[in-house]
């Protein structure tokens, strides 16, 4: 009776991987937004219309962007290391552990990815079989892996637009390329939002998975677990 | 394989991992806030902390061994030039200059000092060059600009020795404004001393009579009005490299 079923959820390196990349993506938006003040175009409208300016006089007060310029570089190119090596050994990681099977998504991943839509929006009952990640989870975290590389690449582009000229090129020039850059934050901070919230729903088994490695199985499932293990 | 693991494990252990877990946890957020205190704890150099400047440092060791003089900065049609230049600075741009009197002081390693009016200037080949100036503040824009490749300037008045050092120092007249440069990018083949924009002499607020324009660097090492240009093994003083800026703003 004192003993429970656990499982095995994330391996040492993904923990530690996961959680250096929390604090050095946080410096490395800050930081880039300290950088983009210097030159904040970017807006959502049309012509003389603006809906959304990036960012409104009370934002970058609040976060106290203001000259900041040279700051921001250079915290910014430092912590890019870390970012790109960190990301480079996740991404080494990942495949040499096999262990992308677990997170790529497959052939009925974007289907199964609707249905976990519809059940995490309450509209409908019931989960797809799934492994480690549901396919939800396992579009979003592929995705997520894409936009650290695009944001790797836009980065350089940027950084050394003549030394890498064909990178910047490729990206439709210089200006593209500074955007596409922002763009890719926003849904990094969107990706953010969103993980966030599916982690305080998730509960604190699967939040404690990510510290321990290892989740708790509920007694209810023990014995179809089992059964299926057959 | 890609099945995951499963164990039975008493309470008692999962408590213990757990804590064990959570320890080590919160010791590396605990770290990474001494960290941050660490790195703000640092002494300024140049007004930036130490740490962060040793890494801009190490960043230009990086990409200056990276760097190629093949490597262009990407040459637009004239037509494509702005026709209405930025102007995002006037240091080094006061109102008492006299233009009549100016000559550019090149100063040797012999320690003699060569005047250089912009006539002799214009004898020299002219190399005109369009490409999208890139400002560190995050702005671009395609302009036109001529004058004389530094190349050909060094070749004409003989600084082998002087560019085989590592950097070059310019001044302004008045001394307010000054950058210093890696040589490698003062002899790239689209550096020029520059009198000319847009097919027409240089604005006041452009720098006439002279400037630099360097396109495989940042806005602010394109110094505007040229008094001075000396030659070093250490880093010249530059201007916003004082106030925080990497040195290099290398592109």
């Amino acid at each position: 009776m004192a003993d429970k079923k656990i499982i095995q959820k994330h391996p040492l390196a993904i923990r530690w991987l996961h959680w250096i990349n929390f604090p050095v993506l946080g410096i490395m938006v800050w930081s880039g937004l300290l950088i983009y003040w210097a030159n904040d175009v970017y807006r959502i409208g049309w012509g003389d219309t603006t809906i959304l300016k990036f960012f409104p006089d009370s934002v970058n007060k609040a976060l106290n962007l203001p000259y900041r310029l040279a700051e921001g570089m250079s915290f910014h190119f430092l912590f890019m290391w870390v970012f790109a090596v960190n990301g480079i050994i996740y991404f080494l990681y990942l495949l040499f552990s096999k262990e992308y099977k677990l997170i790529f998504p497959n052939k009925k991943s974007l289907k199964e990815a609707w249905l976990v839509l519809l059940h995490d929006l309450r509209i409908k009952k019931g989960l797809p079989p799934q492994k480690k990640y549901n396919a939800a989870q396992r579009i979003a975290y592929t995705g997520v892996i894409f936009l650290g590389f695009f944001m790797l690449l836009t980065g350089i582009a940027i950084y050394k637009p003549v030394q890498f000229y064909w990178l910047c090129n490729l990206l439709g020039g210089y200006e593209w390329a500074r955007a596409e850059h922002f763009i890719i934050t926003l849904l990094f901070c969107l990706f953010f939002l969103v993980h966030i919230i599916q982690v305080l729903l998730a509960g604190w088994n699967n939040f404690r998975g990510m510290v321990t490695g290892f989740e708790i199985k509920k007694d209810t499932s023990t014995k179809d677990a089992a059964q299926q293990n057959n | 394989m890609t099945d995951l693991k499963e164990e039975l494990v008493s309470t008692k252990l999962i408590r213990r991992k757990t804590i064990l877990s959570f320890a080590f946890f919160c010791l590396f957020f605990i770290a990474c806030f001494l960290g941050w205190r660490w790195l703000h704890k640092q002494p300024l150099q140049n007004n930036t902390p130490l740490v962060l400047r040793n890494a801009l440092n190490t960043n230009e060791s990086v990409f200056n061994s990276l760097f190629s003089n093949q490597k262009l900065s990407k040459p637009y049609p004239i037509s494509k030039a702005e026709t209405t230049v930025r102007v995002n600075g006037t240091a080094g741009l006061t109102n008492n200059f006299d233009a009549t009197t100016w000559k550019l002081q090149l100063v040797k390693n012999s320690g003699d000092t060569i005047f250089i009016s912009l006539d002799d200037l214009k004898q020299l080949p002219k190399t005109e060059v369009v490409f999208d100036f890139k400002c560190i503040e995050g702005w671009s824009q395609v302009t036109y600009w001529g004058g004389v490749k530094f190349s050909d300037f060094a070749a004409k008045y003989g600084l082998v020795n002087e560019t085989g050092l590592l950097y070059t120092g310019l001044h302004t007249p008045d001394n307010e404004y000054y950058v210093g440069i890696d040589n490698k990018s003062m002899l790239h083949p689209q550096t020029i001393l520059c009198y000319e924009m847009n097919g027409k002499p240089l604005p006041n607020n452009q720098g006439y009579p002279l400037r630099l324009i360097i396109p495989v660097k940042y806005g602010v090492k394109h110094l505007k009005r040229i008094g001075t240009i000396f030659f070093s093994n250490v880093r010249p003083p530059d201007y916003w490299f004082e106030r925080g800026y990497d040195y290099y703003c290398g592109l």
